[in-house]
């Protein structure tokens, strides 16, 4: 009799389940997203890779969105076992884990989100939180997020959380507040104006205890950021102007000094021409929600370096420039000219020029204290010594940060060869980005040249060569790379680079790989063994030092 | 009993999960950027009952650009033949962003061109890395998704387009 009753209620527990969970699960779409990176370690000196006693690093995040109707949940797996060699080791101090779940809602103009979400205000000058999974960039917020338009042509968002720290979270809480006007959509009457105006502002406040501390720290700091965007026909324009009260921290040695930022963009652009001319100027901007931070820890706004962004082993890896958060003054001018088919210079397909020059100086500041001394002093608000230095916003100084002139020339050549050539001269202080101490910029030269050529249908070939004369560092270094494509499933590349110029006879090493990669719909498995030159490799503003290495490496990607 | 059970309810939670990835994955709707900087949303994207190519790219991306001035040289006549929309999602952020429209423009694109400076849209598509080119059918439905270029993936994707303008079944 019992066991019939059980049955039973199983029976019945089993019906009214299934008939719940169809109606929660129907129309529940999951899709998702693997990357997986796994490298081994064999020991190599002369190229200075370091000893890793698993022999191997693996990372691997997995992330699965579920969505049905007005909401959509995620959550987002991530495994270092342990961490590729240039990634923190903190993130190897929980093998797996799930950093990243949140559920969001949208309906009729509001959008909460509870949990961990990106964010970014205007520029991102004051406020952005974004993931770079490649350069185990994550500094994600967890807490709340709302999103609202009361009217078209009206945005308002809110948040507050904590930002990711590794396995752990911010000290620092960060409440703030953004809202953009687009002036077009608001009033009817300029719908169809051909002038496009936005005007926007935000506010970010970050709390942290002041603790113990021999000093008096401002637990509270605020920052604020205003911006416009304009838009005529070709024409258009961006300017963001920041401000940060003072928020005493390792990266400015505790000083009392408030943070300012400005940053204008130009742009005009018409069918096959467009030039975009920007300048930013930022004083002691560094800000994250833990005033101890340093490196690439929990940043709150984001700086990106007002240069080019290379995409040539030799340009990209070796000397990129790193924004200077604590004062640097920058320039950039890059033009795109495609020159007509049919014409002399143009050939018969067309010819694409495009040159890209920036330059980034320092400030021109008066120190006024030794700044090792601060923290020995008393707090006195009014003090003008615990304001470190002094400058003007706009004022250069003598210290060359970095410069980078370049020029890109592409050209079809027939049906099956094109051709790229590119001419690149870098000024870089090493020092500076580096933190080495040669007392002496790098200038190097890089010239490069690539070809494609298509073979047959699905059959082509890639082939570039790099070549980099410096004086400087590691001297010169050549780079060739041959690459087989055999559409859409396969391609074979070898590479090899040669550090031929260095000074030191012993290092004058080989760096050769080779790799094949199977790609069938979004499904990517690469396979390469070889050399792995030490190198810097920076997506958008961060960047992440690569130590030499040698071994084979494993890469596996899937949507779904 | 309690096994019974949850082997049950996974049963179900699967085949529901099934019978939702087979009635197509429509595009998520999420806020992007027009070239001029005003909001744009992804649920908008559409072309008429016709198919849409959604393209991620970014002006850092050297193969992206290949594959997308590539099929520039024939989009016209893919345009003419099929319909087909391509909408070119830039994933540049605030560094490169202002560089989007000069270059777009400096090429000469027809592509309708939005810009996601944070990976929002990146993000919702589950996009790994770029280029990563998915086809939309006349539905709405994502049908096909693509990463990494070469010279002469364009050919295949177009055989799909051609498919799917024909109105068959692209499996």
């Amino acid at each position: 009799m019992l066991r019939k009753i059980n049955v039973l209620a199983a029976g019945l527990i089993i019906s009214a389940f299934s008939g719940f969970s169809q109606e929660l699960l129907d129309g529940i779409q999951i899709h998702g997203n693997i990357d997986i990176y796994g490298q081994t370690y064999n020991e190599d000196s002369i190229i200075g890779a370091p000893v890793v006693p698993e022999k191997a690093g693996l990372n691997a995040f997995t992330n699965l969105i579920a969505t049905k109707g007005a909401f959509t949940a995620g959550v987002r797996f991530e495994s270092y076992m342990p961490p590729i060699q240039g990634f923190d080791n903190r993130y190897g101090n929980q093998k797996v884990g799930i950093p990243y779940r949140y559920v969001n809602f949208v309906k009729e103009g509001l959008d909460i989100t509870v949990g961990n979400f990106y964010e970014q205000f205007g520029t991102g000058m004051i406020l952005r939180a974004y993931e770079a999974p490649s350069l185990g960039y994550d500094n994600v917020f967890d807490g709340l997020r709302v999103k609202y338009s009361p009217f078209r042509g009206v945005y308002l968002k809110a948040l507050a959380g904590n930002q990711r720290y590794y396995w752990n979270k911010s000290d620092g809480i960060v409440r703030a507040f953004d809202g953009e006007v687009q002036l077009n959509e608001l009033f009817t009457k300029f719908n169809e104006s051909k002038l496009r105006v936005a005007l926007g502002g935000s506010f970010v406040s970050k709390f942290q205890s002041a603790g113990i501390s021999s000093i008096t720290l401002p637990e509270n700091v605020a920052s604020w950021a205003s911006r416009v965007q304009m838009n005529y026909k070709g024409f258009g324009f961006t300017g963001e102007y920041a401000y940060k009260i003072n928020d005493p921290s390792s990266d400015n040695n505790f000083i009392y000094r408030a943070g300012q930022g400005l940053f204008l963009s130009g742009t005009y652009s018409t069918k096959g021409f467009g030039i975009n001319v920007s300048a930013k100027t930022i004083d002691n901007m560094a800000f994250r929600s833990d005033r101890e931070a340093t490196i690439n820890d929990l940043f709150i706004n984001y700086l990106p370096a007002l240069t080019r962004q290379h995409t040539y082993n030799l340009s990209s890896t070796l000397y990129p420039y790193a924004t200077q958060p604590n004062g640097e003054i920058g320039l950039q001018a890059d033009i795109i000219y495609k020159v007509k088919k049919g014409t002399k210079i143009g050939g018969k397909y067309g010819t694409t020029i495009q040159v890209n020059l920036s330059a980034i100086q320092g400030h021109d500041t008066t120190r006024l204290s030794n700044p090792n001394e601060l923290l020995t002093q008393e707090y006195l608000p009014n003090d003008p010594t615990r304001q470190g230095y002094k400058t003007s916003l706009f004022s250069v100084g003598d210290e060359t940060f970095y410069r980078d002139y370049n020029i890109e020339i592409t050209r079809k050549i027939n049906k099956s060869i094109k051709l790229k050539g590119s001419y690149i001269h870098q000024n870089y202080n090493i020092d500076l980005v580096q933190g080495t101490a040669t007392g002496s910029n790098v200038i190097a030269d890089i010239a490069v040249m690539e070809g494609t050529f298509k073979l047959a249908k699905k059959h082509s070939i890639r082939a570039e060569a790099q070549h980099l004369w410096t004086a400087q560092d590691q001297g010169n270094w050549a780079f060739a790379l041959l690459e087989y494509g055999y559409s859409p499933h396969w391609i074979v590349s070898l590479l090899n680079q040669y550090n031929y110029g260095n000074s030191n006879k012993a290092l004058r090493v080989n760096y050769p790989t080779a790799q094949v990669t199977y790609i069938k719909n979004a499904n990517r498995i690469s396979i390469g063994y070889g050399r792995q030159r030490a190198g810097i490799f920076c997506v958008g503003g961060v960047c992440r030092n690569v130590p030499a290495a040698n071994g084979l490496t494993v890469a596996i990607t899937s949507s779904f | 009993m309690k096994s019974v059970l949850s082997v049950f309810i996974l049963a179900t939670i699967i085949s529901t999960s099934l019978i939702a990835q087979e009635s197509g994955r429509k595009i998520p709707a999420v806020d992007v950027k027009k070239l001029d900087q005003t909001t744009f949303n992804t649920g908008d994207i559409s072309n008429d009952g016709k198919p849409i190519i959604i393209n991620f790219w970014a002006t850092w991306c050297s193969p992206c650009k290949r594959e997308l001035n590539t099929i520039a040289e024939v989009y016209e006549d893919w345009q003419e033949e099929t319909g087909v929309k391509i909408v070119a999602i830039s994933i540049d952020d605030t560094r490169n962003v202002p560089k989007v429209e000069p270059y777009v423009n400096g090429q000469a694109w027809e592509y309708e061109v939005y810009i996601d400076p944070n990976s929002d849209f990146k993000r919702a598509m589950n996009v790994n890395n770029v280029p990563h080119t998915f086809l939309v059918d006349g539905n709405g439905n994502i049908v096909w998704q693509h990463n990494s270029y070469q010279p002469g993936d364009e050919d295949e994707l177009y055989e799909l387009v051609q498919k799917l303008a024909a109105g068959e079944s692209i499996d």
